[in-house]
């Protein structure tokens, strides 16, 4: 049996209004080459000035993962030729990067959680865009993205799976989401990974020959990506071959991953301190500034809503994972004083249908305050559970506010005795056969035949009857 | 410690720089002089001294993050030898 040796390097974009190293504008979906001045098109005799802002978010990083904060850190000339990369040079950090070893918490499926270690984070500059099909034997460069602020984050290569490597890419996207230095969008770019993969007879301490999978930019892709290259390797391993070192792409129509070879050559980078940029040092008063604005971060609003609550741990995980939907979820719960019927809706209903649709909680057609008001109504006894159902639906169609809904489509709850008294005489007198059976069988069986009676009641009262009252009612009227 | 023209060519390669056999041989001659430099620099004892990232012993100034830049696309692609929709054409590049 086989274990996988994984590790990441997972760029992020920090969300700056200006590029790391020019006054341009970071703003994403401009015109081609209109957020792209003197510097970021790398002309001769331009000096980069470095932007306070990007260290101030790479040190809020560094803080929220429990790095050493470098405060001394220096630029180096990352060497390669691409037309999307102006200079011939990538200005990144090697040596002394801004953020040291580090570390986060990951949760596993069997409800255990696993630290990974964090070995470095670095600021460096993004590429430009090439545009390849576009035009008869040549490629676009767009170069409005390059110059935009990256963090990256490399990991150690201690994740054992796909699924692990999800986990810690989703801790490092909360992260980046709370402390508010990256969009994190995944889709539009703010967010890619890089993959090594290995893999080692399991209980084997040395490392396998490993792979790096490139720009993967979403969890589903990274989680196939890395699954599909463990296989590969598995089977090349089976066959008797050798994994060779290279960096591969993956391929999401085809679900493999394939040589990327023009990269092998260029892999001698050549680095060295960029001698148009001094060492940056930061003072302490720098650091404590950032971190006196760190915000609350996932796992201390974790626990804080469990014991605030009254949830379960495994809720409280699912809630806070993304800040939004956290704090979605606190207005709910403060505002209907219902900490686990909020999270029920919340993870049940509203999470069900954004995970559907791939929207976002901030732009959700049923608000906070609309969705305290639905469950004020199921405290009330307004509402049952299947009422409130179409109450939600109702407000997810754009129908208006809870009690508007509940007026308009005659749903009030009847809970007074005598309605459902006659509701429950007409069921009885309308299955004579079904009663006789019921009364002559055992008392565990009356138990599971209740059920078609409880079902015709609430047929007739159209789901508007309340449950409980309409059991109690029944098991008296039926045993008698 | 001498470099071998096989090496020359390698990183003339990595340059994007093409080299006849004659500028190959002369490069080699040139550089081999500056690496004996190196190597007598080499010699001098820097126990006990930091390493030194630039030469000037002051700190990286930062800047404010704000937009100081303007479009000036059309000033700045009346340069390039082939621009079409905005973007910057070179010869195409298959990955």
């Amino acid at each position: 049996m086989y274990e996988a040796v994984i590790g990441l390097e997972v760029h992020v974009q920090l969300s700056t209004d200006s590029k790391i190293f020019s006054g341009s504008s970071t703003d994403f979906g401009g015109e081609p080459n209109t957020q792209a001045s003197l510097i970021d098109l790398g002309m001769p005799g331009v000096l980069p000035v470095p932007n306070a802002k990007a260290f101030e978010m790479a040190v809020k990083f560094g803080l929220a993962i429990d790095a050493e904060i470098g405060q001394q850190s220096i630029f180096d000339r990352k060497n390669y030729f691409y037309p999307d990369l102006p200079k011939g040079y990538q200005i990144s950090q090697f040596e002394k990067p801004i953020v040291g070893p580090g570390r986060v918490l990951i949760s596993l499926e069997d409800g255990t959680e696993k630290t990974i270690n964090v070995t470095r984070a670095h600021l460096e500059e993004d590429a430009g865009k090439s545009i390849h099909d576009a035009f008869d034997g040549m490629t676009g460069i767009d170069l409005n993205r390059a110059g935009t602020p990256l963090l990256e984050i490399v990991s150690e290569p201690e994740l054992r799976s796909a699924k692990e490597a999800i986990a810690y890419l989703k801790v490092i996207h909360s992260i980046i989401r709370y402390l508010d230095i990256s969009d994190g969008n995944m889709a539009e770019g703010s967010m890619r990974c890089d993959c090594n993969v290995s893999i080692r007879p399991r209980g084997s301490e040395t490392l396998g020959t490993r792979t790096e999978i490139k720009n993967l930019n979403s969890f589903r892709f990274v989680e196939k990506a890395i699954n599909t290259e463990i296989n590969r390797q598995i089977e090349i391993l089976e066959d008797g071959g050798r994994v060779i070192q290279e960096t591969r792409l993956y391929d999401p129509d085809k679900d493999e991953t394939r040589s990327m070879r023009s990269k092998e050559e260029a892999n001698d980078y050549r680095y060295f301190p960029d001698p148009d940029l001094l060492p940056v040092v930061l003072d302490d008063n720098f650091i404590s500034a950032c971190r006196d604005a760190l915000p609350e971060l996932p796992e201390a609003r974790k626990a804080r809503y469990i014991s605030e609550y009254g949830i379960t741990g495994y809720d409280a995980g699912v809630l806070v994972a993304n800040r939004d939907v956290a704090d979605y979820f606190a207005e709910v719960a403060n505002t209907s004083g219902e900490g686990k019927l909020a999270a029920n809706w919340v993870m049940g209903s509203i999470l069900a249908e954004l995970n559907q649709t791939g929207g976002s909680i901030t732009d959700f057609s049923v608000t906070a305050k609309q969705l305290s008001e639905l469950i004020g109504r199921i405290k009330d006894n307004t509402l049952n559970s299947k009422t409130a159902k179409t109450v939600f639906e109702a407000m997810l169609a754009g129908d208006g506010e809870v009690d508007a809904i509940i007026e308009f489509k005659g749903l009030v709850q009847f809970t007074d005795t005598g309605t459902i008294e006659a509701f429950v005489d007409e069921v009885i007198a309308g299955n004579p056969e079904q009663v006789t059976n019921y009364r002559a069988a055992s008392e565990d069986k009356q138990v599971k035949m209740l059920g078609f009676f409880v079902g015709q009641v609430m047929k007739r009262s159209q789901g508007r009857a309340n449950p409980q009252a309409v059991n109690q009612i029944l098991s008296a009227k039926l045993s008698g | 410690m001498s470099l071998t023209s096989d090496e020359v060519k390698r990183v003339a390669k990595l340059a994007r720089l093409g080299l006849t056999e004659a500028e190959t041989t002369e490069i080699l001659t040139h550089l081999n002089s500056i690496i004996g430099l190196v190597d007598q620099m080499q010699q001098i004892d820097t126990d006990g001294v930091a390493p030194l990232a630039h030469p000037l012993e002051l700190r990286q100034t930062l800047r404010t993050d704000a937009v100081a830049e303007t479009n000036q696309r059309d000033k700045f692609q009346a340069n390039a030898p082939h621009v079409d929709a905005g973007l910057y054409l070179v010869p195409r590049v298959v990955e």
